[in-house]
């Protein structure tokens, strides 16, 4: 008879995926507690505490608490979702682009610089408009759409001179005219679970910012793009997000490796939430 | 169900069957994001803020 696992479950808030997950952790019978990031701290000449469990699966909304608590799991040989080298990559855009770039995932053009001089320069080779991202940040946030020269030498300086030091590591991509919407997709191991446009009137598409879900069929070229963007970096449990470039076809435009579903869960009908703990399942059976 | 007085304009704000500790929970009154940090006895205060490195 297996032995009864015993999981972790790292949140920052219990948003309705962590009452879903919690729900199908329950729901199965699994023995789990609830670490919340804000309360919980490590001694790391003490993994025993940690090691009682079988895995881990972090749900963090801090990027950085989340990525040094799986790095600390994986140090104290505890099975996490995601693993820390796969949050390492999807949390950091620039990262992720590198990865792409190594395995010759289809993605925007990017560029990057490390002074406003630097940066500027690069911006003028792309032409206008492109896009200022920063690495680390999700949710839309403090995404610059940037029309013109003198936009460019505002915003640069704005961020070298107002923002922490990692916002003069910039990130420039080209800009898409995308169709009004770009694509979500769930991967999770080396299965495409579900997908769904993400409509909105704003070149920012994203639902975090108002942007309206619609079911997206899963075409072969949809799900071969999205596995191969999940492989290369790390795969696990992913949101793939896919943009039509009007020439260049479909490309990956980043990943999220602690994904929201809140959206797609209701849309697809698909229980998400009792895939992901399935999975975790399946990762803590096969280091058990 | 329970209700809470709401820290930021003193509304009473129900907790619905089935919230969870953590969970964020808006005052109809104010719009302000609470969390609810104890079930028994009912309790919430203040959401923290977005921090820049918040994200899925």
């Amino acid at each position: 008879m297996r032995r009864r696992l015993k999981f972790g479950v790292l949140f920052s808030r219990v948003r309705v995926e962590e009452k879903w997950i919690f729900g199908a952790m329950e729901k199965r019978g699994i023995d789990y507690d609830r670490l919340d990031d804000r309360t919980i701290h490590f001694d790391l000449q003490n993994p025993t505490p940690w090691q009682q469990y079988d895995a881990v699966l972090e749900r963090s909304v801090s990027y950085n608490s989340g990525l040094y608590a799986l790095r600390l799991l994986n140090a104290f040989g505890v099975p996490t979702v995601n693993t820390a080298s796969v949050a390492e990559i999807c949390g950091d855009k620039l990262m992720t682009s590198a990865a792409f770039a190594r395995d010759g995932v289809p993605q925007p053009h990017n560029a990057t610089a490390f002074t406003p001089e630097a940066a500027l320069e690069a911006i003028e080779a792309f032409g206008y408009p492109v896009v200022l991202k920063p690495v680390v940040g999700s949710w839309g946030r403090l995404l610059a759409k940037i029309n013109d020269r003198d936009a460019a030498e505002a915003v640069l300086e704005h961020k070298s001179t107002l923002g922490s030091v990692q916002h003069s590591i910039f990130y420039i991509q080209e800009y898409i005219e995308k169709p009004g919407r770009d694509i979500r997709v769930i991967v999770i191991g080396d299965r495409v679970l579900t997908a769904m446009y993400r409509n909105s009137e704003h070149w920012i598409t994203n639902t975090a910012r108002g942007g309206s879900g619609e079911l997206c069929p899963i075409t072969p070229e949809i799900e071969e793009l999205s596995l191969q963007a999940a492989r290369s970096v790390g795969g696990g449990v992913l949101g793939v997000d896919l943009v039509e470039h009007p020439e260049k076809g479909l490309m990956v435009n980043e990943i999220n490796h602690t994904t929201e579903f809140h959206t797609m869960q209701p849309l697809s009908g698909i229980d998400i939430a009792n895939e992901i703990v399935e999975y975790t399942t399946s990762i803590a059976r096969e280091y058990a | 169900m329970s209700t809470v007085t709401c820290p930021e304009c003193a509304a009473e704000v129900q907790l619905v069957t089935g919230t969870e500790t953590g969970e964020i929970i808006v005052c109809s009154d104010c719009g302000v994001d609470l969390e609810v940090t104890s079930l028994e006895p009912a309790e919430v205060q203040l959401a923290p803020m977005e921090e820049e490195d918040w994200g899925e």
